[in-house]
């Protein structure tokens, strides 16, 4: 029998493969394609302290082996999961990681606040990553200074697991993780999407309302994976990678570069129960090689 | 029935015109309860440009056989792509998805219109609709005769009616232009549409202005079609509604058209 069981600071995963936010609704949305407890987690959609409608379509645009959204983390705010949402899912045999949306310090603050009063969520996911808004969002993940700000505001009301997630749109991905680090997160996730843009050569305009959206699929892999190595070698704190996982390999190859945890985002567009197959994968890889736990995979590359 | 991941047998694949193709797919499991307006999602395979999913409407089930038909039109590179699928292949679907057209009563008197791959729904509600044929209406309209598919064996369903752009075959014009729409509309207490936006948008302007039930089949663009990606949004007066499974059917009241 093989070990799949990793721990993101105290909080352990019966297996690395979490799905990412945004790309599996609350669970309910896929639970006709998997067994959501056989997941090591669960990134719930972005959530804000109030209702957001999102940007305009056009949304999405397919591009080269990915594709560009500009969702603009539209939901229903932190009311409605908390009432609709929470009592629903709250008792899968998983964890449930939501993901921390704001357009200031402040709304960050009292957004962890609210999630924090929840007993089924070990941990949040603090995105200071999406590319997709106006105010907030990627300007804090993309400095130093502002991005230990905010981490340590919440670090002050936040007690469970705390994971960053970062921006790839920056110079130095490592330089951010480490001034989240230095804040007291307990773990950091990377990559969210690349800044992109897609035109219509017909119409000379662009695909997209926002004209600039977030690039996710496997085209960026390559990058996701250079980066988490970078971070895995600045940082003492687990890593969570992702962009462009579609299989097992994929995973298999951000643990050899560092990562504690995957978590499969566009590939559940393509097919919902890619990321069961991967834990599948995962433990056959193990076998195959003789490895008895998957933490022996994690950092394990070879220069 | 539940949503599934599931390798499907091409079973046949028909050229009907240069654009148009009928596929039949075998489902590996049983299939239920599937009506019109609900479509399914297609890989499309080895093609490394095209990423994602390309959904279709469905044309017709039979559940003893487990088999549904999509009419595949070519459209861009994923269209044309499953066109070239052989029988025998294996094409992995999405299945089902979305909701469907809200069905007749027995006492209504409905307009179906249908433009280019949008026909297939409105051939399979003719086709399902249970209504005395007399009351059925189903205008097709296309660029050209070539363009337009064969429906003979749908004939017993419904009275139909062609226009196309160039006057080949039917009234000359859009359907918009065709005397069905444009005098006889007061016959009919439900328009069902599905085609391309501007010609759904014109018909769902004049079933509002003359206070008639209409339901419109949205072909927004979506990634995943399971309601996550929330890509695929339409603007509607309770705000952005998800094309794949909030519709893809909207009543056009619920629109801001």
């Amino acid at each position: 029998m093989v070990n799949l069981e990793i721990k993101i600071h105290e909080l352990a995963f019966k297996n690395p493969v979490l799905t990412a936010s945004g790309t599996c609704g609350f669970g309910e949305e896929i639970a006709d394609f998997i067994d959501l407890s056989l997941l090591g987690g669960l990134v719930v959609k972005g959530t804000t302290l109030k209702h957001r409608e999102g940007n305009a379509y056009p949304r999405m645009a397919e591009t080269p082996s990915g594709m560009l959204n500009a969702v603009g983390l539209q939901n229903k705010g932190v009311d409605n999961f908390i009432r609709n949402i929470y009592p629903n899912i709250k008792d899968l045999d998983t964890h449930i990681i939501v993901n921390v949306n704001g357009s200031t310090i402040d709304e960050y603050v009292e957004l962890t606040e609210r999630i924090n009063e929840l007993d089924k969520v070990p941990a949040i996911e603090l995105n200071i990553s999406c590319p997709n808004v106006k105010e907030g969002g990627m300007a804090f993940g993309i400095s130093c200074p502002s991005a230990e700000a905010v981490v340590r505001a919440v670090r002050k009301v936040y007690d469970k697991t705390l994971i960053v997630k970062l921006s790839p749109n920056v110079t130095n991905i490592a330089d951010i993780a480490k001034a989240v680090e230095s804040q007291g997160a307990d773990s950091v996730s990377l990559i969210n999407t690349l800044l992109g843009m897609a035109v219509n050569a017909e119409t000379k305009k662009p695909v997209l309302s926002t004209i600039t959206g977030g690039l996710s699929g496997p085209a960026i892999k390559p990058i996701a994976l250079r980066m988490v190595w970078q971070v895995y070698n600045a940082v003492k704190i687990p890593v969570i990678g992702m962009g462009g996982i579609m299989n097992a390999t994929d995973a298999i190859e951000f643990m050899i570069a560092g990562a504690s945890a995957v978590q499969v985002g566009t590939a559940i567009f393509i097919d919902p129960t890619i990321p069961l197959h991967i834990i599948d994968g995962i433990k056959s890889y193990m076998e195959r090689h003789k490895i008895q736990s998957v933490n022996e995979i994690i950092g394990s590359l070879q220069c | 029935m539940k949503k599934t991941v599931n390798d499907f047998l091409l079973l046949e694949n028909k050229q009907l015109n240069k654009d148009n193709f009928q596929l039949l797919l075998q489902s590996p499991l049983p299939i239920s309860d599937i009506y019109p307006g609900q479509f399914i999602n297609v890989e499309i395979k080895e093609a490394s440009e095209i990423f994602l999913r390309r959904p279709f409407s469905i044309l017709d089930v039979d559940y003893q056989e487990q088999t549904i038909s999509l009419l595949v039109k070519i459209l861009g590179r994923g269209s044309k792509k499953l066109t070239e699928a052989h029988a025998g292949q294996t094409i992995n679907a999405i299945f089902p998805l979305g909701k469907s057209f809200t069905l007749p009563d027995k006492s209504d008197r409905i307009l179906l219109i249908g433009g280019g791959s949008g026909v297939a729904p409105m051939l399979f509600l003719a086709k399902i609709c249970g209504l005395d044929p007399a009351n059925v209406s189903v205008l097709i309209g296309a660029r050209s005769a070539s363009d337009h598919i064969d429906v003979s064996s749908y004939r017993n369903y419904g009275q139909f009616y062609f226009a196309t752009e160039d006057g080949s075959l039917g009234e000359k014009g859009y359907v918009t232009n065709h005397p069905v729409f444009s005098d006889q509309l007061d016959k009919f207490n439900k328009i069902y549409t599905c085609g391309p936006d501007l010609m759904m948008k014109a018909i769902g302007k004049t079933a509002l202005e003359k206070d008639i039930f209409c339901e419109v089949s949205l072909e927004n663009m979506m990634a995943c079609g399971f309601g996550v990606c929330l890509c695929c949004v339409e603007d509607t007066k309770t705000g952005h509604k998800c094309v794949c499974t909030d519709g893809p059917v909207f009543n056009v009241n619920d629109l801001k058209w």
